[in-house]
C-alpha cells in the first residue's frame, strides 16, 4: 500500500515562502554570515586594487615585516610580499573554488539523488551502493590519493573537491525523492502521463529544493576547508599564486620568527567556512530540512 | 542474530568488492600508472619501461590485473612496497598503532567533554553556556584542523615549552610511559576539537530526549539526588544512540588523524599515505585506502551490534 506508507512519514515538502524569509531573519548568527561572506567577496574583487601593493611583487627589503608596517596592514611575508593583498587574491581563489566545487558536486549529487529516488530498485541498489562504498573511505584520503596524480590547477581541484564530496548531496535527496515519489500528486502528474523526465524535475525537485540548498551552502564550507588542507600540504594551488591553504604551508616554517603569516589565513578560512556554516544552520532552520552533513 | 550477522556481513563485503574496484580504478587510470616513478629514472630506456611493464603485468588488460590482484589479496597477499619492498600489510601493520593510539586518545577526550558539554547543555537549555556551547562547537567544526594544529604549537610549544612539537616520543629520550603521554597531550586534543563539538551537539540532542521521559519523573519522584538522576539515570540511556554514532565517526576520524599527523610528525598511517603519494607508492597507498574502508566497515558493524547489546529494545533485523 504506497499511499498508506506515504501518509505514515509524510515527506518534507518544502515551500520558501514569507515564513521562511521570516524565520531565516531571527537567526542572529545566519545574518552574520550573509555580511561577511558578501563581505569577503566584496572585498576580494574590489580589494586588491585599492591597496599599493602587487600581490606578487618581491620587496626583498622588506621581508618579514610585522603588522602594521608603513601601510603593510598585516605585514610581509618571507619575500617581502604584502599579506593583506595577497590574503584578498587568495579570497579570490578560495572562494571560486568553494562555490565552484559545490555547483558541481550538488549537481552531480542530485542527478544521482533523483535517479536513485525516482527509479528505485536495482537502479537505486547500484547507485546508493556506490555512493556507501566511496563514504566508506576517509574524504581527505580519496582527495589527496586524486590530488597527487593530477596536475593541480584551479580547475583540477575543483573537480577533485567535488568527486570527492558530492555523496551526501545524493543521499539526502534520494531520501527525499523516495519519500515525495509514493504522494498523491507524483501519482497525479503520471496518470496526466508526464514523462519520466517531467516528474523528476518539474515535480520531484522543486519539492526537494529545501534539503538541497542546505546541503549546498554546507558543501561550501567542507570544500574552502578540503582546498586549504590540499594546497597546505602542497598538491594544491601552487605558488606564487596564492591560496588561504598554500599560504599556511609556507608559514609552517616561520612559526617561531613570523607567526602573523600563520595566524591571519588561518582566520581567513575560519571566518568563511564558519560563515557558511552559519548561514547552512539558519537555512536549516527556516526551511525545517532536519538532517545533519556530518 | 545469527541471520543478521551473516546479512550484514555479506552486505559489507559486497561494499568492499566495490570499494576495491573503485580504489584500483583511480590509482590505474591516474596519468602515468604505476610506472610513472621509474620513468623518472635517468638511463632507463622505453625498452626498459616496456619490458618492467610487461614484468609487473601492467601491460595486460585492467580486468585481468584486477582479478590478480584480488585474488592475491584474498590469499593475504597485499603486494610489496615499491620504497623498501617489504609486505604491504606489515608497512601498514607497522604504522597503525600509532595511529589507533592517537584515535582512542582524541575519542575518549571528546566523549567525556562532549558528555559534560551536552549534558549542561541540555539542562540549561537556553541559557548562556548553552548558546555558547552552540556557537562554539559551529566554529570548533569551521576552524581547519592543520591550522588549529600549527597554532597550538605555537602557543604550547614555541611560546610556552610545556608541549614537545610533534613525533611520539623524544629522540634519544628514555622511551617512559610519561614521555608516549607528554607527546600525545597536542595531537589528541587537536584531533578531538571536531569530534568534542559533534559529540556534545548529539548528547545534547539525546539528553533532551530523554529527560521528558517517565522514568525520569519516577526516579526524581522517588526523591534520587538530582545528580544522580541525570548523570546515571539520564545520561546512560542518552549515550546509547552514541554508539552507532562513534561506528559512523571512523572515516571522518581517521582523516582528522592524517591531518593531526601531518603537522605533529606522528609516525601513524596518515604520514605513511602522504609519504606513499610522495614516492607514487601504489600497492601501499592502495593498502591504505583498502584497509581504511575495512575500519569503516567494522566499525559500522560492531557499533550495531554493540547497540543491540547494550539496548535490548533494538532490534536486528
Amino acid at each position: 500500500m504506497p499511499t498508506a506508507s506515504a501518509l505514515a512519514q509524510p515527506a518534507v515538502a518544502v515551500k520558501i515562502g514569507s515564513g521562511a524569509w521570516r524565520r531565516f531573519c531571527r537567526h542572529r548568527l545566519a545574518l552574520f554570515g550573509v555580511a561577511a561572506i558578501l563581505l569577503m567577496v566584496l572585498a576580494s574583487i574590489v580589494g586588491p586594487s585599492l591597496i599599493p601593493f602587487d600581490s606578487l611583487k618581491i620587496d626583498i627589503r622588506h621581508r618579514f615585516a610585522p603588522p602594521p608596517f608603513e601601510g603593510h596592514l598585516f605585514g610581509t611575508d618571507q619575500l617581502g610580499r604584502d599579506l593583506l593583498v595577497r590574503l584578498l587574491m587568495a579570497g579570490r581563489i578560495s572562494l571560486s573554488i568553494g562555490f565552484a566545487a559545490m555547483t558541481v558536486s550538488t549537481a552531480f549529487g542530485t542527478l544521482i539523488g533523483v535517479a536513485a529516488g525516482y527509479y528505485g530498485g536495482a537502479v537505486r541498489v547500484a547507485l546508493m551502493r556506490f555512493v556507501d562504498a566511496m563514504l566508506c573511505f576517509p574524504q581527505i584520503f580519496l582527495l589527496l590519493v586524486l590530488a597527487a596524480f593530477i596536475q593541480p590547477n584551479v580547475v583540477t581541484l575543483t573537480l577533485i573537491i567535488a568527486a570527492s564530496s558530492w555523496m551526501e548531496v545524493a543521499r539526502v535527496v534520494e531520501g527525499q525523492v523516495r519519500s515525495l515519489r509514493e504522494r498523491d500528486f507524483i501519482l497525479a502528474a503520471e496518470m496526466l502521463g508526464a514523462s519520466g523526465r517531467y516528474v523528476m524535475f518539474r515535480e520531484l525537485l522543486p519539492n526537494a529544493i529545501g534539503p538541497i540548498i542546505v546541503a549546498a551552502t554546507l558543501t561550501v564550507a567542507r570544500a574552502i576547508l578540503l582546498e586549504a588542507y590540499v594546497s597546505f600540504l602542497g598538491y594544491g594551488i601552487q605558488p606564487p599564486m596564492a591560496s588561504w591553504g598554500n599560504m599556511l604551508n609556507n608559514a609552517q616554517q616561520y612559526l617561531g620568527s613570523a607567526p602573523w603569516l600563520a595566524i591571519f589565513p588561518g582566520l581567513m578560512i575560519t571566518l568563511a567556512v564558519s560563515s557558511f556554516n552559519f548561514v547552512g544552520d539558519g537555512l536549516r532552520d527556516a526551511l525545517d530540512a532536519r538532517f545533519d552533513l556530518n | 542474530m545469527a541471520n543478521f550477522l551473516l546479512g550484514r556481513l555479506l552486505q559489507s563485503l559486497v561494499l568492499l568488492l566495490i570499494v576495491s574496484v573503485i580504489g584500483f580504478a583511480v590509482l590505474h587510470l591516474a596519468p602515468g600508472g604505476p610506472l610513472a616513478q621509474f620513468a623518472l629514472i635517468p638511463g632507463l630506456t622505453k625498452e626498459d619501461l616496456a619490458r618492467m611493464a610487461h614484468e609487473m603485468g601492467l601491460d595486460r588488460p585492467l580486468p585481468m590485473q584486477y582479478w590478480e590482484w584480488l585474488t592475491r589479496l584474498l590469499g593475504g597477499d597485499w603486494g610489496h612496497s615499491y620504497r623498501d619492498n617489504r609486505p604491504v600489510l606489515d608497512v601498514i601493520t607497522g604504522r597503525l598503532p600509532a595511529t589507533l593510539e592517537l584515535m582512542g586518545a582524541a575519542i575518549l577526550i571528546s566523549v567525556l567533554a562532549g558528555a559534560w558539554i551536552g549534558v549542561m547543555g541540555a539542562i540549561r537549555r537556553y541559557s548562556i553556556f548553552d548558546m555558547l556551547a552552540t556557537i562554539g562547537a559551529m566554529v570548533a567544526l569551521s576552524i581547519p584542523t592543520f591550522w588549529f594544529g600549527l597554532i597550538v604549537i605555537y602557543i604550547f610549544s614555541v611560546h610556552l615549552g610545556w608541549l614537545p612539537p610533534g613525533n611520539r616520543t623524544t629522540v634519544g629520550g628514555d622511551g617512559s610511559f610519561l614521555d608516549y603521554l607528554h607527546h600525545l597531550i597536542a595531537p589528541a586534543a587537536v584531533l578531538a576539537l571536531v569530534e568534542v563539538a559533534i559529540w556534545s551537539r548529539y548528547i545534547r540532542a539525546s539528553m533532551l530526549d530523554v529527560v521528558n521521559q517517565d522514568y525520569i519523573r519516577t526516579a526524581r519522584a522517588k526523591g534520587l539526588p538530582e545528580r544522580t538522576v541525570l548523570w546515571h539515570h539520564a545520561l546512560r540511556n542518552a549515550l546509547l544512540p552514541m554508539i552507532a554514532l562513534a561506528g559512523v565517526e571512523i572515516p571522518t576520524l581517521l582523516g582528522g588523524a592524517l591531518v593531526a599527523e601531518t603537522v605533529f610528525t606522528w609516525p601513524g598511517m596518515g604520514r605513511l599515505l602522504l609519504d606513499s603519494l610522495g614516492y607514487r607508492d601504489y600497492p601501499v597507498v592502495m593498502g591504505i585506502l583498502m584497509f581504511s574502508a575495512v575500519l569503516a566497515l567494522l566499525g559500522n558493524l560492531l557499533a550495531d551490534l554493540f547497540a543491540a547489546v547494550a539496548d535490548p529494545r533494538v532490534r536486528l533485523a
